[in-house]
């Protein structure tokens, strides 16, 4: 019996903890395109590379909770267009990020901008052309 | 490379089979959070700001335009060569071939046979109207399959190098860092080839600036781009290059395969592209298993503290 509510147990706590890859390398449907967040953090983590370049930063609230959340933007090729380089991030900096969350409500969001600590702008990438509803055209 | 590909595999079931548990009880909250949306037009959002520049080369020195006010000198006779950079950014095609992307309009809509259909149904993109969850795609380029030929014309065309002998002419593409040789030397297509990724290619000038490109013998495993269009192996390219001037090169791909299309259509309708200062270093962009597999470990998995 013990096992047995161990194992169901066990099992609760398993389907927890592995999280969906919601948005493992998706389409834009993924995101909450009438709402921004702004986020005020250190980095944490900062990847250039691809699929997507992504900044990693802890965000503290009003009531001293840390959220880690966690920023994308486009292909480091894509992003010298916009004056990123692999150095325009440090990590332990204190930025700001303005994104567009996640629908699903994870602390995960599509960057519109970054201010760095010095107060250089840098601006995000989204394209609108590639916001288009799934399911929503007629069949071939 | 077998190992790669059996991490591949890996991945994907994991993924899977993690997502059936969890997407029911999430599917319910997705579903009424999407509806939500669907009552703005997404097409309405503003983009972000226009880019400051055309971005930098491999060796970070700034990528040029040529000057609008100046003409440039005429085309050299039979000459493709040079380093060409798209003149906008438009070659990353998303929605799928640039002429037809698969945007939900009804004159984006293909001509597809019955056989054509159930290929079109096998495929299951990651953007577009046909998209699914990320945990669904099955995109062959995710596991590191190559995109292959056409769809290196019609996905992530970027930078893109041309080396020219008498006998051919060499294209070397920046996305994952390809390559793939165009016969001019009079030869025919192989009849009945074994299948490649790329094909087999040969060309004609047809005149003194424009090379027309046949190509044949490619492997139907290929998606013709990132919109999952399908083809068979009876697939027949024809790409036109043609040297517009001394600085510009212009593309056009026209897709012919009946098995699938009950006609010809023109998948990248002149495509320009801007020569550059043969100084030009191409960066390096290339779709790796491991960095994807961090990409989805990070944005899918971001535990809160």
């Amino acid at each position: 019996m013990r096992t047995k509510l161990a194992a169901i147990l066990l099992a609760a706590v398993g389907l927890l903890a592995i999280s969906v890859p919601l948005f493992a390398h998706h389409g834009y449907a993924a995101y909450d395109t009438d709402h921004k967040v702004t986020l005020k953090g250190t980095v944490t983590r900062w990847i250039w590379s691809n699929p997507h370049c992504m900044i990693q930063l802890d965000v503290t609230d009003d009531s001293g909770h840390v959220v880690r959340w966690i920023t994308e933007t486009e292909n480091p090729t894509t992003m010298t267009r916009s004056g990123w380089t692999d150095k325009s991030i440090k990590v332990g900096e204190q930025v700001t990020v303005t994104a567009v969350p996640v629908k699903n409500g994870n602390p995960a969001g599509r960057i519109l901008e970054v201010v760095l600590s010095n107060g250089e702008r840098l601006p995000g990438r989204v394209n609108p052309a590639t916001q288009v509803k799934p399911d929503d055209a007629p069949k071939p | 490379m077998l190992k790669h590909r059996e991490q591949a595999v890996l991945v994907h079931p994991e993924f899977r089979r993690a997502a059936r548990r969890n997407f029911v009880a999430l599917g319910v909250v997705l579903a009424a959070l999407t509806f939500l949306p669907l009552l703005h037009s997404q097409t309405d959002k503003p983009a972000s700001p226009a880019p400051t520049s055309r971005g930098v080369d491999g060796w970070g020195r700034p990528i040029t335009a040529p000057a609008k006010d100046q003409k440039a000198a005429p085309a050299p006779r039979h000459d493709l060569s040079g380093t060409w950079e798209p003149s906008d950014a438009t070659g990353t095609q998303i929605l799928g071939a640039k002429a037809f992307p698969e945007d939900g309009k009804p004159e984006h809509r293909l001509p597809y046979t019955p056989l054509g259909l159930e290929a079109l149904k096998r495929t299951k993109p990651g953007n577009g109207t046909r998209s699914v969850l990320p945990t669904e795609t099955n995109d062959p380029v995710y596991s590191c399959d190559p995109q292959g030929f056409p769809r290196l014309d019609l996905h992530e065309l970027r930078t893109t190098q041309i080396l020219q002998t008498p006998q051919n002419v060499t294209i070397l593409y920046q996305y994952n860092k390809v390559w793939r040789v165009i016969w001019t030397d009079g030869r025919e297509l192989p009849k009945d080839p074994e299948p490649r990724w790329f094909g087999y290619s040969v060309g004609k000038w047809v005149d003194d600036s424009t090379l027309v490109v046949e190509t044949t013998g490619t492997d139907e495993r290929t998606w013709l781009d990132r919109a999952g269009r399908p083809h068979s192996a009876d697939l027949r390219v024809e790409e036109r290059f043609r040297r517009l001037d001394h600085d510009h090169l212009e593309l056009t791909v026209t897709i012919d395969d009946p098995k699938i299309y009950t006609k010809p259509w023109v998948a990248l309708d002149k495509f320009v592209f801007d020569l550059q200062p043969s100084s030009f270093d191409v960066r390096e962009m290339i779709w790796s298993l491991s960095e994807y597999e961090q990409y989805n470990k990070l944005m899918g998995n971001n535990p809160v503290k």
